[in-house]
C-alpha cells in the first residue's frame, strides 16, 4: 500500500440511480444494500482508502438519508480524521433544484469543495460497479505518460439489449483512447468503461470552468468525447473480476457471483478488505432442521428452513421446511414457514407469511419492495 | 478539571486464568473468544454502556497485548468519549515506588487516583470471566435506595454447588448478616457473583485501611467484605435473576457455549435492545459450499463452511473443507480444519491447523470409563499433523 496523501477521491453516489429504478426509489445508487453486508458505496470508498487515499468527497444528489446514515463520520473506512477524511456533498446550489445531470453539474454543484483542495490529483469513481482495485497502478501510468485523463477500464462481454448506460473504449496501441461510444451497436468483448477517472486537480479545474461557461454537463460527452484529440485521454486496463450494477437483473447475478469462490475471493482479498458499518449483529443460528448449502449468509440471520444459492443480508429469518433458492434476500426478510421461494429479490423487511410460493426467473428475479408484507 | 460521574468502574482483567491452561498462555482471560464473536470481557463492557455507565477502568497485568488491542479506544462499546470512556489501567511506577498488583483490593488502591479524577459517588467493581447480562443502573439504584455502603450481586446456586463461591446470609430486607468465603457446609445458597458496588467514600476509607493492615491478600472477599461487616456497615444483597455462567474452567467453557445452542437457556444474544458489542475484522459474510451440512450451530463472518458442523459454535475466519466433521465442539477465529478431519466435544483455539484425518476429542458414548473422557483442547496457533489423534481430556499447547 502507498501513500496517496496527494489524491482526492470523489465518488458519485448518485450517478446511474435511474438504472435501477426499483431499488433507488427509496435510496440513492450508492446506499443499494449489496453481497450480505455491504453498501455499493463501500467498494469505491475502501478501494480508495486501500490504495492510500485519506480524502474523499462523497457526492450526492437526493434520496440520500440511508446515504448519510450509513457512512456517519466515515469512521469504519478510518476516515473520520483531522486532515482530510470524508466529506459528504449534497449539491450546494443557489438556484433551482440541485439535479446532478453530469458529472461536471454535480461537480459546479460543490465547486468550493473542489476548488479548495490541494491535492495533485483526483480520482473520479462510481457506486454502481463492484470491483477491489488499487488505484496506485493506474495513478502511475497516469504520472508516466502524462496523460490529461487517464480512464479504467476493463475487458469484458457488452450486451446493448442488457446494459442501461454501456460506455465502451476504443484503444491504440499505446492505450491511447480513439474513440469514446456511449451504448452503441456492438456485442462481444469489449474495452468497458469502469467510469474511474484520473486527471490532475488543475485540468479537472479547468475542464469544469470551461464547462459550466458553455452549460456543458457531461464529463464523458463534452470532454472525453468532444476533446479527445485537443488533450490525450489513455486507458489502463483492470485485470479483476467486475460487476456493473445497471439493471435488476444485473444486481442478482452480481450478488449470486458472490457464491463462486473464485470470484469472491477477488472481491474480498484479505489484503483490502471491504469496510462497511458495524451492525454488530449476533452470529448465524442454524435451527436443527436447517438444511443450508452454497449461500452467502451475513450475521445475525436465523434458519430453519433450506436455504440454496442464496445471498441473505443481515437478521433474516427462515422459518421451517420454507425452500429458498436463487434469492436475494436484504436485511430483516423473514420469511414464514412453509414457504417456498425461488429467483426473488426481496428489499429491506419484506416479510412472507406462511406457506406461499413465490417464484422469479432467473434472467427477471421478482422484486418485492421495502417492508412489503405478502 | 473535573467532569463528575456518578459511578465509575472498575473492571479486574489481571488474572492469568490458569485454570483455562493452554488458551491462557498468552493471553488474557477477558480475551478469550465466546460465542462466535465475542470475547469475555465484551459481556461487562457491553453491561455498562447499556446501564449508562461509560466510565470503565480495565485493570490488567497478566500478558496484556490482545486485551490492550481488542480494547483500542473503546469505540466498539460506545465507551470513546469525551469525557470518561475505557482506560487499560496497567501496574505503574511511581515516587514511592512500584509493584504489581497484589489482590483485587490493592489493584483499586493502586488506581485511587484514576477514580477521584471523575469524582464519583458509586464504584462498581467488576470481573472479567463472567458471561451474564445485567443492567448495573437496577443494582446501583438498589444500594441507592437501601442507603448502602456496599451491595453484593448474588445468585442462587444449587446447594450441592455452593461451596465453590462465597456464600452469603441475609435478613429479610436483604441485609447481609454473614459472608463465607467457599464454606464447607454453606448456610444458604446465595452466592457472590464477583460484582460490588461501593459508596466511594466508604471503600476508599477500606482500601486504605487495607493497605495499611497488609494482610497479605488484599482482597475483596477475604479482607474488605469481612472488615465492612465486622463494623457493622450497611452491606446488602442484590439477587439476580437471570443467566450467569462462571468460564474459569475449561469444562465450564464448554458448557457456557453449548448453552447458546440450547433453547431453555435465558442468554439471548439477538435482544436488539441489550446487545452484545463486540470488536470486528471486516470479514465477508459467512460462505456455506455445496456439502455441507449445518445443524443446530451457531456461525460468524468470514468463515468457509464445506463440511458437516453440529451443535458447535465457529467464530470468525473459520475454514472448514469437504468431508470434515465438527461436532458439539467450539472453534475459535481463523482456526482451518482440512479435509476427513474429525473434532468432537473439543475446544480449538485460535488459528490451529488441523491437518487432513486428524481426530480431536471424542464422544463420551464411546469411553468405556466415564473418568477418562473430558473435552479435547487445543491451545491457540496449534498444528496437528494428518493422522494423528488428540484424546478426550487432553490439553495440548504444542504442535502435534
Amino acid at each position: 500500500m502507498s501513500i496517496n496523501q496527494n489524491v482526492l477521491g470523489l465518488i458519485f453516489a448518485s450517478i446511474n440511480d435511474s438504472a435501477v429504478i426499483d431499488l433507488t426509489k427509496l435510496r440513492t445508487m450508492g446506499s443499494i444494500p449489496y453481497g450480505g453486508r455491504y453498501r455499493t458505496v463501500d467498494f469505491p470508498l475502501s478501494n480508495m482508502v486501500n490504495s492510500g487515499i485519506s480524502e474523499v468527497g462523497v457526492i450526492t444528489k437526493s434520496n440520500y438519508s440511508s446515504l448519510l446514515d450509513h457512512l456517519g463520520s466515515g469512521r469504519e473506512w478510518d476516515l473520520a480524521r483531522k486532515n482530510g477524511g470524508l466529506h459528504l456533498l449534497p449539491p450546494f446550489s443557489q438556484v433551482g433544484g440541485g439535479t446532478n445531470q453530469g458529472r461536471l453539474e454535480a461537480l459546479s454543484n460543490i465547486w468550493s469543495f473542489v476548488e479548495h483542495t490541494r491535492a495533485e490529483y483526483v480520482i473520479l469513481a462510481n457506486c454502481d460497479v463492484i470491483t477491489t482495485i488499487d488505484f496506485t497502478e493506474a495513478l502511475k501510468q497516469h504520472q508516466e505518460t502524462n496523460a490529461d485523463i487517464t480512464v479504467i477500464y476493463a475487458k469484458g462481454l457488452y450486451d446493448r439489449d442488457k446494459s442501461t448506460n454501456g460506455c465502451i473504449l476504443q484503444l491504440d496501441e499505446e492505450q491511447r483512447i480513439k474513440e469514446v461510444l456511449i451504448n452503441p451497436i456492438l456485442s462481444g468483448e469489449c474495452n468497458i468503461s469502469l467510469d474511474m477517472f484520473i486527471m490532475n486537480t488543475e485540468f479537472l479545474k479547468q475542464v469544469v470552468l470551461e464547462a459550466i461557461s458553455k452549460n456543458q454537463k457531461s464529463l464523458i460527452h463534452n470532454v472525453l468525447q468532444a476533446r479527445k484529440d485537443e488533450f490525450v485521454f489513455k486507458g489502463y486496463e483492470h485485470k479483476e473480476k467486475f460487476y456493473k450494477i445497471d439493471s435488476l437483473e444485473a444486481y442478482y447475478k452480481a450478488n449470486l457471483a458472490l457464491l463462486d469462490t473464485e470470484i469472491r475471493n477477488s472481491i474480498f482479498s484479505s489484503e483490502s478488505p471491504i469496510y462497511t458499518k458495524v451492525g454488530d449483529n449476533a452470529p448465524v443460528k442454524y435451527g436443527l432442521e436447517s438444511n443450508v448449502k452454497h449461500s452467502l449468509i451475513a450475521d445475525g440471520c436465523m434458519i430453519q428452513g433450506t436455504i440454496e444459492n442464496c445471498v441473505l443480508f443481515r437478521g433474516v429469518k427462515i422459518g421451517k421446511g420454507a425452500v429458498v433458492r436463487n434469492c436475494v434476500l436484504m436485511q430483516g426478510t423473514e420469511i414464514g414457514e412453509g414457504c417456498t421461494l425461488d429467483s426473488i429479490v426481496a428489499d429491506k423487511n419484506v416479510t412472507i407469511s406462511e406457506n406461499r410460493v413465490l417464484t422469479g426467473s432467473s434472467d427477471y428475479p421478482l422484486y418485492l419492495g421495502k417492508k412489503a408484507k405478502i | 478539571m473535573k467532569i463528575k460521574k456518578k459511578c465509575v468502574a472498575m473492571l479486574l482483567a489481571g488474572g492469568q486464568g490458569s485454570r483455562l491452561y493452554a488458551l491462557t498462555q498468552k493471553v488474557a482471560k477477558p480475551a478469550i473468544p465466546y460465542g462466535g464473536k465475542n470475547r469475555f470481557i465484551d459481556f461487562p463492557l457491553s453491561n455498562c454502556i447499556n446501564s449508562g455507565i461509560d466510565t470503565v477502568g480495565v485493570l490488567t497485568q497478566y500478558q496484556p497485548l490482545v486485551l490492550n488491542e481488542y480494547i483500542g479506544n473503546g469505540q466498539p462499546w460506545d465507551l470513546d468519549k469525551l469525557h470518561g470512556g475505557v482506560y487499560v489501567l496497567p501496574p505503574y511506577q511511581s515516587a514511592a515506588g512500584a509493584s504489581w498488583y497484589e489482590g483485587t483490593a490493592n489493584a483499586i488502591y493502586q488506581n485511587m487516583a484514576f477514580i477521584e479524577r471523575y469524582n464519583p459517588e458509586y464504584v462498581i467493581i467488576l470481573g472479567g470471566d463472567h458471561i451474564y447480562k445485567m443492567d448495573y443502573s437496577k443494582m446501583l439504584d438498589f444500594h441507592i435506595a437501601n442507603e448502602a455502603d456496599s451491595t453484593i450481586a448474588v445468585i442462587d446456586v444449587p446447594r450441592s454447588e455452593a461451596s465453590r463461591f462465597g456464600i452469603m446470609t441475609c435478613d429479610e430486607a436483604c441485609r447481609i448478616v454473614d459472608f463465607t468465603e467457599k464454606p464447607k457446609e454453606p448456610k444458604s445458597t446465595l452466592a457472590s457473583m464477583g460484582i460490588y458496588i461501593f459508596t466511594w467514600s466508604k471503600l476508599r476509607k477500606y482500601l486504605i485501611e487495607n493497605e495499611k493492615a497488609n494482610t497479605g491478600s488484599k482482597d475483596f472477599g477475604k479482607d474488605i467484605i469481612p472488615a465492612m461487616l465486622s463494623n457493622n456497615e450497611r452491606l446488602f444483597a442484590y439477587e439476580f435473576e437471570g443467566y450467569w455462567k462462571d468460564v474459569g474452567t475449561l469444562d465450564s467453557l464448554w458448557e457456557a457455549n453449548m448453552d447458546l445452542l440450547s433453547p431453555n437457556v435465558p442468554l439471548d444474544l439477538y435482544d436488539p435492545n441489550w446487545k452484545v458489542y463486540s470488536r470486528h475484522n471486516n470479514m465477508p459474510p459467512q460462505y456455506i459450499g455445496e456439502n455441507a451440512h449445518i445443524e443446530n450451530s451457531m456461525i460468524t463472518e468470514g468463515s468457509v463452511v464445506d463440511g458437516i458442523v453440529d451443535f458447535s459454535i465457529i467464530s470468525s475466519g473459520v475454514t472448514i473443507e469437504e468431508g470434515a466433521s465438527v461436532k458439539y465442539s467450539i472453534v475459535m477465529p481463523g482456526t482451518t480444519i482440512k479435509k476427513s478431519a474429525v473434532v468432537e466435544y473439543a475446544i480449538i483455539g485460535e488459528d490451529c491447523v488441523i491437518e487432513p484425518n486428524a481426530v480431536i476429542g471424542m464422544s463420551p458414548e464411546f469411553v468405556p470409563n466415564r473418568d477418562d473422557w473430558g473435552i479435547a483442547v487445543l491451545g491457540h496457533n496449534i498444528t496437528v499433523s494428518s493422522g494423528k489423534r488428540v484424546l478426550p481430556k487432553e490439553v495440548i499447547s504444542e504442535n502435534l
